[in-house]
């Protein structure tokens, strides 16, 4: 089911991407009717229809095994897509369930028989810093790849998230020198000793949403622990992952440590999580996959499982809150990355007091939202990844409407090439419309009403996700009852998105399992093993 | 000067040339002459000649640096960056260290006499990783959230403890200078440095090495000069939150009245030892020899940790006695420049004299000299490594700590004996067992009252491992995440919680 579902939107993609003829937007579009007027008197889209041309070149299009770039065993390859255009950056080579052999092959040999896990930690940690000074030298090429495989705004790939690999390798490797288990007492006259040891070939599957923050999130602390490594980077986002993992080699990774095998899900990635000699599996991605993956563990070597999935995040504004401010965090809570989050703050809770309000301020901040090509300086948003997400972006868009929620704003694409939306709000929203329950993964905002905090606590938390929350008041009481309350694993108080390499990340239920970041996420990559020996004659216990 | 044998080629190899550029204290960012305007001599000790004069600070400029280190701390960025910039900064201070390793082992060499091979191999190097790791740990010092009993919210912040006094000795002048510095700095702390009058030459290049690395002004500041007058007033300043010392028990206690005496200052120690190697019947006897004569001539002697009372079991005894003997002969004594050499000379006339003394009390109290026993050479302070048999516990070569190359060998019978014996001292700073036996390593290690304990190994040092005394060894770590505890404060923040889901 899945192999078919890949084909039809390989297939979709190609047509697409080769004059519109059998363009599967027409249904949308007519579907669409009245939100496209609607939107069309609220655009501010400024000119998207010159792309700019990405200043940078596309070096690495193979599979990275064991220290080589090589082309797929099959000699497949397929389309990188430019979400402003839908038109292909490269071709790149489709790995598939014989290229993770070979790739896990070169893991398990670098992992038995080293060097990696064997070097001292510190000549570890001085590999990894190295690696992190060349992301700071090749920050703007990194950045430009990264804008155009995925169409974030240049600008915040090239401040924000550029960066954000190189600060969060350099965290993991500080840690790699670090890295202590306990001496625990034992009841008897035992001696007792913890190690921590690499847990061996870990399989890491990353999302396209941002490539390069979620190689570090994943290979940063592997790697730290003397682990080795097969990574598979999103189908829609190939290009960055190769590039970084050049730079680790140029740092002096040795051979087989870091491998890169680009595909697909239903082929690469499962055979990764059902691979017998792989020892850990960490994915982020949706839901839906995360439980395919953790099928597949199961159903393999019952390898460990990491798991960083969907959400439905939260955000609370209290009655006592600026309204300016809580507009302008709900705003970019939401719409930040064309609302591709798996933290997006996507329900909106706002205090009836100040409801009003609010809508019509963050109506009128979303019409002020600069969508355009991410290229261009000042534009806050760009495209879609690709046609599927801005398919089903505009569906729910539908969804809404039919189900009597208030469009304030957007509703419809933006320009009539690539994969832009415009900034949607809706209020007047029912937590039991569909908009109010799944994730949309788009720059849709819903707005919600409540009357008190244990109201608002109870709604929040009626959602099988639990991922992160807002909370957004001055009042110290509220924000303590709140931070305890929500369950979610990330809980931000009059701030939103703040990912420091040390602040654990991950989900509450259906939103994950195990943490991310900071010191949580080196236990991912380690085994614990006990050791314990008997005392003699001992002068203390 | 020294520069009159620069480039000599002696015994086939080469002096480099020896360039010394920073003389003055180093006080809120600049380099400044002392206020009195006195300068101090400091000696070579392969010749005993003078290599410089160095600004002699007291405790007028140490007031200075004090207060450069309180606006650093109290209005200055450095604690109020966050721990990521401050290990960038401390990292590209590393990696000046690394570009400038050969100067730097040269000052340790004419100024302590040590071997200027390990200088570039070990201690200039060991200095820019101790900064790498605690650059590594500055963003990772972790305050935690607590279960409190009641409908309470608390939490810990670890805060920087303030501005920081180190005195540092001569021994590792420049290991001893990043133990105390590189967490002082990764917590956010500022500090002022004493350097040891008799090496004060690299402490003022890893000064300049800090302004260039880009750490602010007045958050590292060096004051050379001497104990009762410069160390003195650091121990006993109103203003300095914490006095971290390494040297001898007596000065340890000085400075810990001192502290007592003003504003109460914390303070950690890291003192004198007489720390016992066990030697065990089931050792490989060659090994254990070699271990030994590395136990207590390493550096000549001059080593806080240095194994000098040595405890062989009968059944090797002889068989020991016999191969140490031998081995010593292999120690070569020389020119710490030549790389061919094991020990250079003792650090200055006091010391040089001071061991020669202890040799003789030794003789005086009737233990036997195996080898050695004499200076060696016609200048300068060598001293030919030294073994005394026929010690026994009560003798003062062994109840005190002597600092040079003297090794005290003595029998014992069971392991009740050996642990028995290597506690019979007011020190504990560390220990080595030689043994392949499991239960003796494990009885024996947690038996012994010091602060690390070598099993087959000695000088077993690392970064990660936290490193200080037992009894009137001293108290607090350094090295290790144990070291930043020394520069942080704990404190409690504690707020009522209402309506909570769970307790």
């Amino acid at each position: 089911m899945m192999g078919q579902r890949l084909v039809s939107s390989l297939l979709s993609r190609c047509l697409y991407a080769s004059h519109r003829i059998l363009n599967p937007l027409t249904r949308q579009e007519r579907k669409l009717g009245l939100a496209t007027r609607i939107s069309q008197r609220f655009s501010t889209l400024t000119a998207i229809e010159d792309p700019v041309t990405p200043p940078v070149e596309v070096k690495y299009t193979k599979l990275l095994i064991n220290g080589q770039f090589v082309d797929a065993a099959s000699g497949k390859t397929f389309p990188t897509l430019d979400p402003r255009t839908g038109e292909v950056i490269a071709h790149v080579a489709e790995g598939d369930s014989v290229d993770i052999d070979c790739a896990v092959k070169a893991a398990r040999k670098a992992f038995d028989e080293g060097p990696w896990p064997k070097m001292t930690a510190y000549e570890r940690s001085r590999i990894l810093f190295k690696f992190a000074d060349l992301i700071d030298e090749h920050n703007d090429e990194l950045a430009a790849l990264e804008s155009w495989d995925n169409g974030k705004p240049f600008e915040q790939s090239a401040k924000e998230e550029v960066p954000l690999l190189s600060r969060t390798i350099r965290y993991y490797a500080g840690w790699a020198d670090k890295i202590h288990g306990l001496i625990v007492p034992g009841d008897g006259a035992h001696h007792v000793q913890v190690l921590r040891e690499p847990i061996g070939v870990a399989g890491q599957i990353i999302p396209w949403n941002f490539p390069l923050v979620m190689f570090a999130w994943k290979v940063g602390p592997a790697l730290a622990c003397g682990n080795t490594v097969v990574l598979k980077p999103a189908e829609q986002t190939p290009l960055t992952a190769l590039y970084a993992a050049a730079l680790l080699h140029e740092a002096g990774l040795p051979d087989g440590v870091l491998n890169v095998v680009s595909g697909f899900g239903p082929t690469a990635g499962s055979a990764l999580a059902g691979h017998m000699e792989v020892d850990k599996i960490a994915f982020t991605g949706s839901t839906g996959a995360g439980k395919i993956i953790q099928e597949l563990a199961a159903k393999s070597n019952l390898k460990s499982v990491t798991l960083e999935l969907g959400g439905k995040s939260p955000f609370i504004v209290m009655d006592d809150a600026n309204v300016d401010q809580a507009v302008e965090l709900a705003h970019s809570a939401l719409f930040h990355n064309q609302g591709q989050c798996c933290c997006a703050g996507s329900r909106t809770f706002v205090h009836e007091r100040v409801y009003d309000e609010f809508v019509e301020k963050a109506k009128a901040r979303a019409l002020k939202r600069v969508v355009g090509d991410p290229f261009k300086q000042g534009v806050e948003q760009g495209p879609q990844i690709d046609e599927e997400q801005f398919s089903k972006i505009l569906e729910y868009i539908t969804s809404g409407i039919d189900s009597g929620a208030t469009l304030v704003a957007g509703g419809g694409r933006a320009g009539n090439k690539g994969f832009y939306i415009q900034p949607t709000v809706f209020s007047d929203v029912k937590d039991e419309m569909t908009i109010a329950q799944e994730e949309i993964f788009g720059p849709v905002q819903t707005i919600l009403k409540f009357k008190n905090l244990n109201e608002v606590i109870q709604r929040a938390n009626a959602s099988p996700y639990g991922l992160a929350a807002g909370v957004f008041t001055n009042n110290l009481n509220n924000a303590n009852t709140l931070m305890r309350a929500l369950r979610v694993g990330t809980v931000w108080i009059n701030c939103y998105n703040l990912l420091d390499a040390a602040i654990p990340f991950g989900g509450y239920k259906m939103s994950g399992i195990g943490r991310e970041k900071g010191m949580d996420s080196l236990n991912s990559y380690l085994q614990v093993k006990a050791v314990i020996t008997p005392l003699e004659n001992h002068a203390w216990l | 000067m020294g520069s009159e044998t620069n480039g000599k080629v002696q015994e086939g190899f080469e002096i480099p040339e020896i360039n010394i550029k920073f003389t003055q204290l180093f006080i809120d960012g600049h380099f400044v002459d002392a206020l009195s305007g006195k300068t101090f001599e400091t000696r070579d000790p392969r010749t005993g000649e003078v290599v410089a004069r160095v600004a002699e600070g007291d405790k007028a400029d140490v007031d200075l640096a004090v207060k450069a280190a309180r606006k650093a701390f109290d209005d200055g960025p450095w604690p109020r960056m966050s721990g990521y910039q401050r290990g960038r900064i401390m990292m590209k201070f590393a990696d000046l260290i690394d570009q400038n390793i050969e100067d730097l082992a040269i000052l340790d060499t004419i100024n302590a006499g040590k071997l200027f091979k390990i200088g570039k191999l070990i201690d200039i190097p060991s200095a820019s990783q101790l900064l790498r790791y605690y650059a590594g740990a500055a963003d990772k010092i972790h305050g935690e959230t607590l279960k409190l009993s009641r409908e309470l919210q608390g939490y810990t912040l670890k805060e920087p403890i303030g501005v920081v006094g180190h005195i540092i000795p001569w021994n590792y002048p420049t290991t001893m200078f990043f133990f105390k510095v590189s967490p002082a700095l990764a917590a956010g702390c500022t500090m002022v440095v004493k350097p040891a009058e008799q090496s004060p030459l690299s402490a003022l290049y890893y000064a300049h090495l800090a302004k260039e690395a880009g750490i602010p002004d007045g958050v590292l500041n060096v004051v050379t000069g001497f104990g009762p007058t410069a160390g003195s007033a650091v121990a006993s300043h109103m203003d300095i939150d914490k006095v971290s010392f390494t040297g001898s028990t007596e000065v340890g206690r000085l400075v810990m009245e001192a502290a007592a005496r003003s504003n109460l200052k914390s303070v950690s120690l890291e003192l004198g030892g007489k720390s016992p190697l066990i030697i065990f019947d089931d050792a490989d006897v060659d090994m254990a020899v070699n271990l030994a004569q590395f136990a207590i001539f390493t550096n000549k002697g001059e080593v806080c940790v240095a194994g000098s009372r040595v405890y062989v079991q009968e059944g090797i005894y002889d068989q020991f006695v016999r191969k140490a003997s031998e081995a010593a002969k292999n120690w070569t004594v020389g020119d710490p420049f030549n790389p061919n050499i094991h020990q250079g000379p003792q650090v200055d006339k006091a010391q040089f004299e001071k061991v020669l003394k202890y040799i003789e009390i030794g003789k005086q109290e009737g233990a036997t000299l195996l080898t050695g026993g004499k200076a060696c050479g016609d200048k300068g302070y060598y001293v030919e490594p030294t073994i005394f048999t026929d010690v026994k516990d009560d003798m003062r070569i062994v109840q005190e700590e002597i600092f040079g190359p003297v090794m005290s060998l003595m029998k014992f019978k069971t392991i009740e004996e050996a642990i028995e014996k290597a506690n019979s001292t007011k020190y504990g700073l560390a220990a080595g067992i030689v043994t392949k036996d499991l239960n003796t390593m494990n009885r024996v290690s947690r038996s012994i009252r010091a602060g690390v304990i070598w099993v087959n190994c000695y000088f077993a040092f690392d970064i990660d491992c936290p490193f200080g005394g037992f009894k009137m060894s001293g108290f607090g770590k350094d090295m290790g995440l144990d070291a930043l505890d020394k520069y942080l404060h704990s404190k409690s923040v504690v707020t009522p919680i209402y309506n909570s889901p769970w307790c």
